[in-house]
């Protein structure tokens, strides 16, 4: 790291924020300070730039335990509001994943399925308070002879609930377009035919990874907003790919780096976590994350200003090219400056776009993470490995 | 010239009557059916846009409630829940009307009422289900 015109170590910056002097902005509010004074003159007076992402991202759930029944049960099946949990982790614990769709719903059999409650929807009724019912089935042991367990219980009954999603956060997604001749239901959203919207799913500007591309300050240990709490990433995300095409900005061109998140379910709250359907796919949840970007040097500010119009991403074809598999053949590339803009224009057509990702809860987000920190009730977490990047790799 | 979109519900016994015509006839009104669902014998809707005189829509709607039909302007049959709505945008690329769109200074979905015609796309195509819409 040698060779930084300023250099702040994060004892330093949390120095400062516990007696309230840190400069905090948002990514938003850091293009504009980077722009007017330079990267040099950003790194001495902004000490943290907040990010914000909110977004439905599959790959989400949650580790519950219930504590002991009496008899006690070795509960091998559990439900909650008839979603199945995975109870194969211990007696009393389980894990309730995002994605998991109450059992009797009609599915896609009367297309396109409506999916109207899932495991998505449980994690937001528990953070909520809701009664959520609770059923287990054993098969009886000596030490756990109960085979049926069922009860009404709220999250202040669990003895733990622990959000662990294993990627979140995605650096840089797919825009979704559909090529074919009818309406396709998928996880991008509702596409119509013949190319009739694009939709894309990040923050841009805002979103964590897009302001440190090369994760030089994001790793395991990086404290965190998950869910209106504070969480911490707790290792890289599953499918966490940093070997792909990058921008001059070293901003990727396509997905790239994950997260896996991990927090206290107890202390989030309904704002930041909503249960998604989506028409003809299934269930998901969106998830509020907010990552402070500590401007260590003018390096990081120079990454932390980074804007819409210098971060692009590729157009697929959902109707026929992805749903077949292997290489994806890209459409075409466009920034998220066009994406936000209403339209991009791609084979001489003019396409409106629509995100999945929530602009809105993004920026709330990183107000209320800097918030925090101007407070002083947030402190910077120095992680203990970096996410690999292809820096770290050569 | 004045123009609103109304949901009008026929109680059944009245189903089966030649009623809306009189709008055109007595009131010189012009509508468009943007909607309509009408059984024998059981409560039927109509979804209309209405253009007339301010002074010609209020005769034609009191002459609707004479006749027992109950009279809403569609803005209360469409509603967007606040409570539920992230202002992700995943409707906006479906409203064929404009009327859900988003802001570009807030980023919020916002819902234009008077622009809706009640086709009820949204309400499936949001994730969160904040759209609610009542014209059964």
């Amino acid at each position: 790291m040698s060779g930084h015109r300023v250099q702040k170590t994060y004892r330093e910056i949390n120095e400062k924020i516990k007696q309230g002097k840190a400069v905090v902005v948002t990514a938003e509010e850091m293009i504009d300070i980077v722009q007017r004074h330079g990267d040099v003159e950003a790194a001495k007076r902004i000490d943290v730039v907040t990010t914000g992402t909110f977004a439905p991202m599959c790959s989400s759930g949650a580790f519950l335990n219930f504590g002991h029944a009496s008899p006690r049960i070795k509960a091998m099946k559990v439900w909650l509001n008839d979603v199945q949990a995975y109870g194969g982790v211990a007696a009393a614990d389980c894990y309730i994943g995002a994605t998991e769709v109450a059992e009797g719903d009609p599915l896609n059999s009367v297309y396109p399925g409506e999916f109207h409650y899932g495991g998505g929807h449980v994690i937001e009724d528990l953070v909520a308070g809701n009664v959520i019912k609770l059923r287990a089935e054993g098969y009886g042991t000596d030490c756990y002879p109960a085979r049926k367990f069922e009860k009404n219980i709220t999250i202040r009954d669990l003895r733990d609930a622990v959000l662990f999603n294993p990627r979140n956060a995605y650096q840089n997604y797919n825009c979704a377009v559909n090529m074919s001749d009818k309406t396709i239901y998928t996880y991008m959203g509702v596409l119509r035919p013949r190319m009739g919207n694009a939709n894309y799913s990040t923050s841009g500007q805002l979103s964590p990874l897009f302001n440190d591309p090369y994760y030089k300050t994001i790793g395991i240990g990086t404290r965190i907003f998950l869910g209106g709490a504070q969480g911490y990433v707790a290792w890289q995300g599953t499918q966490h790919n940093p070997h792909v095409g990058r921008g001059e900005n070293g901003v990727p061109r396509g997905g790239a780096g994950t997260i896996a998140t991990i927090g206290d379910l107890k202390e989030m709250t309904p704002e930041w976590l909503v249960g998604a359907s989506f028409l003809g796919y299934g269930v998901s949840l969106y998830v509020g994350i907010g990552i402070p970007i500590p401007v260590l040097n003018e390096e990081m500010a120079r990454y932390a200003a980074v804007k819409d119009e210098d971060i692009f991403t590729q157009v697929y074809d959902y109707g026929m090219d992805y749903p077949k598999g292997g290489e994806l053949k890209s459409l075409g590339e466009v920034s998220y400056g066009e994406l936000r803009s209403g339209s991009i224009r791609l084979h001489g057509k003019v396409i409106p776009t629509a995100p999945l990702s929530s602009y809105y809860k993004a920026r709330q987000i990183a107000h209320v993470l800097k918030n925090w920190i101007e407070k002083g009730a947030f402190l910077l977490g120095e992680p203990q490995k970096l996410l690999s990047s292809e820096l770290s790799s050569e | 010239m004045y123009t609103k979109k109304i949901v009008i519900r026929y109680p059944a016994d009245v189903v089966d009557q030649p009623i809306v015509y009189r709008l055109v006839k007595d009131f010189d009104l012009i509508f468009n059916i943007l909607k309509a669902r009408v059984f024998p014998r059981r409560e039927g809707l109509l979804v209309l846009e209405v253009c007339g005189t301010k002074e010609n829509f209020d005769r034609g709607v009191h002459f609707l409630k004479e006749k027992g039909l109950r009279v809403e302007p569609l803005s209360k049959s469409v509603k967007q829940n606040l409570e539920k709505c992230v202002h992700c945008g995943a409707c906006i690329a479906f409203c064929p009307t404009g009327a859900l769109h988003l802001d570009g200074d807030s980023m919020m979905v916002l819902f234009d009422a008077e622009k809706c015609n009640g086709c009820e796309i949204c309400v499936s195509a949001c994730p969160p289900r904040a759209m609610e819409v009542d014209l059964l």
